[in-house]
């Protein structure tokens, strides 16, 4: 049984897993997701498909916001741009999907660049009135471009067919959006191990600081802009896929609080935050409305309130967090496994 | 004179009487940045949540206004001293991000709650002052707007002689320009923060009665307008009084000058995003507003 760490090498010290029983657990839960779609209902197959998708973005904004400390509150206009490149690259352009998104990522790149251009002169709070500024400005264009998508009269988004193949069930683009969530997060990690990674930690940390210590504040903003935009445009174009029809409502400023709210509730700087803060802001809102289904016999206006009480437990959960676990359930999630790992035996 | 004229002036007396209200969220804004350099994320729940307060306490329960307004004021302070103890003061101290991210928070809670109470259709508001519009030479105004902007004169000309005389007033202003040596000298500078939220909360209140008033009803629409107090503290400066009114002012004029001229030609809504266009281009020729603080920073 392990009770400490005992590095005693600089390969050691690296390690993502120190033993190998998370590596099983994630290759066993893995094999069980593929097998999902054979007996998972539509319903809930759509509720996972959300939340792979919400993975990918939040994996996006954490590794701006939770590592290298660049607040952005126009995360929805990053998915808003990589939704609508990569319908219009597909429905106009003609393109295959596996062509259009990875486009539709890199041109959400460039989007996301020019976000970051403030960066450089702008900290902090500034930075984030610019951003919520550019979120509005988006939105604007993307409504009052009709040529080009639609406004708002929605965009219709043909299936994803991979060799004549159409993904147009729940349980195909299922397939799709975790073959893409699991390299998201493996490319995440493995970031933080390299020179990149730790240059942006650094910038977090202290920027004045970091540059100082011979770290470019130009190259390494603007490359955090562009890889966390990056991970948008993806999650926006599998958000394309997913409910093939776009508006602009789906990217309101409420969509970016709650992908701020993911990285907090689930743990800022964590990967592993980034997932369960996906799940917990996904599942939220279908628990709710479970809820009310069952309570309608007692109390028939329950349906009516859903929407009320999901901001209401929303700002607590968001309150909580802050005030009690700042970590979020990334953190709680850890020592819990720390408690089981020396239980009986915990001192 | 000629109708291009009559319509510019009509849309600058509109913009100046939507500017009011602005410059007093702005002051709201302004003092609590100035004072715990909270930012608050919420402002357009606090108008909300006066509007809604004082259409419960107007018509639903019927009271006459003379008990209905200061009870909507007491219970905004209220919410506001809430606010403050229950929520900001453990997060003395925090990144940035944590006290952003709390005012979504709280600021969700509220608009939940309102939802919950007294649901989301369109609330009609009393109309206070008569409907009829009168002439200002040439001008048509409807008295909603001259009487709003008057109110809102009083007020901001109130708090600028509160700050510049009275004990408190100087004693948040120390606090503003440095909390530890206003400690020293034995300002309270818990109360202060305090302070600084019921007024934040009680112009915001008073900001909510006069816009549920000037629009004739109640939504949750009003809470959109609170976003537009960034361009008005961008333009005059985070922690500038004077700025958040003028600069309230300003982005008012600006957006019904944009709306009224560009709408034509653009297809409409420029009015919502002209303030923000505004607020990049002034963020990026000068990063710390026109009238803010230059921040230096040391290691």
């Amino acid at each position: 049984m392990q009770c400490g760490g005992f590095r005693v090498s600089y390969r050691s010290d690296e390690r993502i897993f120190e033993t190998y029983t998370p590596i099983v657990a994630i290759v066993l839960l893995l094999a069980a997701l593929c097998t999902v779609p054979l007996f998972a209902t539509t319903y809930w197959l759509d509720v996972l498909n959300r939340i792979g998708i919400a993975i990918i973005g939040a994996l996006g904004l954490n590794i701006l916001i939770g590592y290298t400390g660049q607040i952005s509150i126009g995360h929805a206009a990053f998915l808003a741009v990589g939704a609508y490149a990569t319908a219009i690259l597909e429905a106009k352009a003609g393109l295959p999907f596996y062509l259009a998104i990875p486009l539709a990522a890199l041109l959400t790149s460039v989007f996301g660049l020019m976000f970051g251009l403030p960066s450089l002169r702008l900290k902090g709070l500034y930075l984030a009135i610019a951003t919520l500024a550019a979120h509005f400005i988006t939105t604007y264009v993307i409504i009052h471009w009709e040529s080009m998508t639609n406004g708002v009269l929605g965009f219709l988004v043909p299936p994803a067919t991979i060799f004549g193949f159409p993904l147009d069930s729940d349980a195909r683009i299922f397939y799709l959006i975790f073959a893409l969530v699991v390299p998201a997060a493996c490319c995440t990690k493995n970031l933080f191990r390299t020179k990149v990674g730790r240059a942006f930690i650094a910038i977090r940390d202290r920027d004045v600081a970091a540059e100082v210590i011979g770290v470019s504040l130009f190259k390494y903003k603007l490359l955090a802009f562009l890889i966390s935009s990056f991970y948008a445009g993806v999650a926006g174009g599998l958000m394309a896929h997913h409910s093939r029809i776009l508006f602009v409502d789906a990217f309101t400023l409420l969509v970016a609080i709650d992908y701020l709210a993911m990285i907090i509730i689930g743990g800022m700087g964590s990967v592993l935050g980034s997932i369960f803060g996906a799940a917990f802001m996904t599942l939220l809102p279908e628990v709710l409305k479970l809820s009310a289904t069952s309570l309608t016999g007692v109390y028939p206006q329950a349906f009516g309130l859903i929407a009320s009480t999901r901001d209401v437990i929303f700002g607590l959960a968001i309150i909580f967090f802050l005030m009690f676990e700042p970590q979020g359930l990334a953190r709680i999630w850890l020592r819990f496994r720390n408690y089981w790992k020396l239980w009986p035996y915990s001192y | 004179m000629n109708e291009h004229v009559v319509f510019m002036l009509q849309l600058i007396i509109t913009g100046i009487a939507v500017g009011g209200v602005y410059a007093l969220m702005a002051l709201g804004f302004v003092l609590i940045y100035k004072a715990s350099s909270v930012v608050n994320f919420g402002p357009g729940e606090l108008v909300l949540f006066g509007a809604y307060i004082s259409w419960a306490t107007i018509l639903q329960m019927g009271l006459p206004l003379y008990v209905a307004f200061p009870l909507t004021l007491v219970t905004s302070v209220v919410l506001g001293l809430i606010i403050e103890r229950g929520v900001l003061r453990p997060l003395i101290g925090q990144p940035l991000i944590s006290v952003i991210m709390v005012t979504f928070g709280f600021a969700s809670v509220i608009r939940g709650v309102l939802n919950m109470v007294w649901g989301s259709d369109t609330k009609p508001f009393p109309a206070l002052f008569s409907s009829e519009p009168f002439h200002l030479g040439p001008v048509p105004v409807s008295p909603v707007h001259l009487w709003s902007f008057v109110m809102i004169i009083l007020l901001l000309g109130g708090f600028s002689l509160f700050f510049k005389f009275s004990l408190t007033g100087t004693a948040m202003r120390a606090t503003a320009d440095n909390q530890q040596v206003a400690l020293s000298l034995g300002v309270s500078v818990k109360r202060i923060f305090a302070l600084s939220w019921c007024i934040a909360t009680a112009v915001s209140a008073l900001g909510g009665v006069i816009l549920g008033s000037v629009r004739g009803g109640v939504d949750f629409s009003l809470a959109d307008l609170g976003l537009k107090v960034f361009p008005v503290v961008i333009l005059g400066g985070l922690d500038s009084v004077v700025g958040a009114i003028v600069g309230g002012i300003l982005i008012g004029v600006f957006e019904n000058l944009s709306g009224g001229y560009l709408d034509p030609i653009l297809g409409g809504g420029v009015k919502e995003v002209a303030p923000f266009a505004a607020l990049v281009v002034i963020l990026m020729l000068r990063p710390y507003g026109l009238f803010g603080k230059i921040n230096i920073e040391r290691v």
